[in-house]
């Protein structure tokens, strides 16, 4: 998938600048999004992810342009799905309706269908049992795991994850790691926003580090933690490792 | 013994036990209001309501009435508020802030006096029925209009942000998202608030509503049989709230979602 920004600018009404006009141009398939937190990563997912409009600047994505008129924006949003950190299920509906009622309401899905589709995302996530409760009733690691299923579910063009793993115990991190690398397999195109580094460099091919705003480098994922450029990013990389086993 | 009388962990108490402690309480209270009554000499005899029946039962019917009435155009006046107070257009902001401020900060015995030379003299609305549905909507609403304040404040931005991720429409996030979980939060409250119109309706009886206060209170004077006529009363009012906070109660538990 094909992601360009030109001059991107995200200034909120307090004033200060989160995003300092960012340049970009690739052919995309997994990028990892990593730097310290208020740097402006969550504010540049949402800003791809169409929920809300930058400041100044233009983005294409295959292409065509990211309208900032709102009925446009509500199309665009229907092709990309979106994982938030925590908190992204609707907390009224179960598991299956969290799936179905967007596919029944928004992808125009009938209601067989739609359940077939949550049935088989929920089956091979291994959360069969866990279809009809609420959100509060499940684990961190099953609620991001259903906030996936519900993502992916309409077949997006793009997936975009916000920390999906940042809210979790370490040791439903791994759960919900693998099945994001599962999707990668599958060919299905993401941008995650992340500290976990092994996954970053592992698991995506491109990781572009963004701090203060600005996008301080980006490449391959394989040079790019071999041979860091600026200082910042060692920085960074550093703080990390200070109490690695 | 003492496993009898405290509450234990278990999630149940056993019904012997609850059985064994509201016995208690009747003992006691009726212990207590026998012998205040007996201090002063009243005996009870309740045999003379059969001779009111009818009053009473339409007594009855008119609080009944009065208080759905009231409930339906309360909630309109209170929803309209609750979006008002919310508007970006300031004057609706500060009637309705001003409005619900007025009304929670007075009591509602003024409020119907006052209104009622309002509503009655100077809009010379002369049915005592619609006055009284009119004033006590217009108290009420104030209260509802706060309850359901309340729980829009409390609906989560993520929720929100989470409706547009999916692609709901504004409309579709309202009807699959914010309804939903506003009725959630309001109903078990607002339940609760129509006991309280019930039993707020017997202050009607102040401008002479022919309600089951005022019926009974005529009763008493012709019949001089006060603690009957007012224990009577109660047990009435009781008829009428005790299942409501028990649906209520039921609905929290229904609708709570979160744990
Ligand atoms: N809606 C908002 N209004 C005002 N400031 C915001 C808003 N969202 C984010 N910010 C600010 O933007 C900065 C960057 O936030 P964010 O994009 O969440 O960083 P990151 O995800 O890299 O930690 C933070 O300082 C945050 O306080
Ligand atoms: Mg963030």
């Amino acid at each position: 998938m094909k992601i360009e920004f030109y001059g991107l600018v995200k200034q909120f009404d307090d004033d200060r600048v989160i995003l300092k006009s960012i340049d970009f141009c690739d052919d995309i398939h997994t990028l990892a999004i990593i730097g310290p937190s208020g740097g402006g990563k969550s504010t540049l997912l949402r800003i791809i992810g169409g929920l809300i409009l930058p400041t100044a600047g233009e983005i294409y994505v295959d292409g065509e342009k990211v309208s900032a008129d709102e009925n446009e924006l509500q199309k665009y949003r229907k092709n990309i799905g979106y994982v938030f950190q925590q908190g992204g299920l609707f907390r009224h509906m179960t598991a299956i309706e969290n799936i179905t009622v967007p596919l029944i309401k928004v992808h125009g899905y009938s209601k067989e269908q739609a359940e077939e589709r949550a049935g088989e995302l929920l089956g091979r996530f291994g959360l069969l049992e866990e279809g009809h409760k609420r959100p509060a009733a499940l684990s961190g690691g099953q609620q991001q795991r259903v906030a996936i299923a519900r993502a992916i579910a309409a077949k997006p063009k793009m997936l975009l994850l916000d920390e999906p793993t940042s809210a979790l115990d370490p040791e439903y991190t791994t759960e919900v790691l693998d099945i994001i690398h599962e999707l990668k397999q599958q060919g299905i195109d993401f941008i995650i926003v992340t500290h976990e580094m092994g996954f970053a460099r592992h698991a995506c091919d491109k990781v572009a580090f963004l701090c203060d705003g600005q996008l301080m480098e980006y490449g391959e994922s394989s040079r790019l933690f071999n041979q860091p450029e600026t200082e910042q990013f060692r920085t960074f990389l550093g703080k990390l490792l200070e109490w690695n086993v | 013994m003492k496993q009898l009388f405290v509450l234990d962990d278990k999630k149940r108490t056993s019904p012997i036990k609850v059985l064994l402690n509201v016995l208690l309480v009747c003992i006691l209270l009726v212990a207590v209001f026998w012998l205040s009554l007996s201090a002063i000499n009243v005996t009870f005899d309740f045999s003379f309501l059969g001779n009111f029946q009818v009053r009473i039962w339409q007594g009855f019917l008119m609080t009944v009435f009065l208080s759905l009435a009231s409930l339906i155009l309360s909630l309109i006046v209170g929803v309209l508020s609750a979006v008002g107070q919310n508007s970006k257009i300031l004057f609706f902001r500060y009637l309705c802030n001003i409005y619900v401020g007025f009304i929670r900060g007075t009591p509602l015995i003024m409020q119907i006096y006052l209104f009622f030379y309002i509503v009655g003299t100077a809009w010379g609305i002369e049915n005592r029925f619609i006055a009284g549905v009119i004033i006590l909507s217009v108290f009420e609403g104030a209260y509802i209009a706060e309850i359901i304040r309340g729980s829009l404040l409390s609906i989560d931005d993520s929720q929100l942000e989470a409706a547009k991720a999916v692609g709901f429409t504004k409309m579709q996030t309202t009807r699959y998202v914010i309804l939903p979980q506003l009725v959630a939060r309001t109903l078990p409250a607002l339940t609760g608030q129509f006991a309280s119109i019930i039993k707020d309706s017997s202050l009607l009886s102040m401008i002479a509503v022919i309600e089951l206060t005022q019926t009974m209170r005529e009763i008493s004077a012709t019949t001089f049989k006060l603690f009957e006529c007012y224990l009577f009363l109660g047990i009435l009012y009781l008829c009428l709230t005790l299942p409501i906070s028990f649906i209520s109660k039921r609905l929290e538990g229904a609708f709570n979602y979160e744990n």
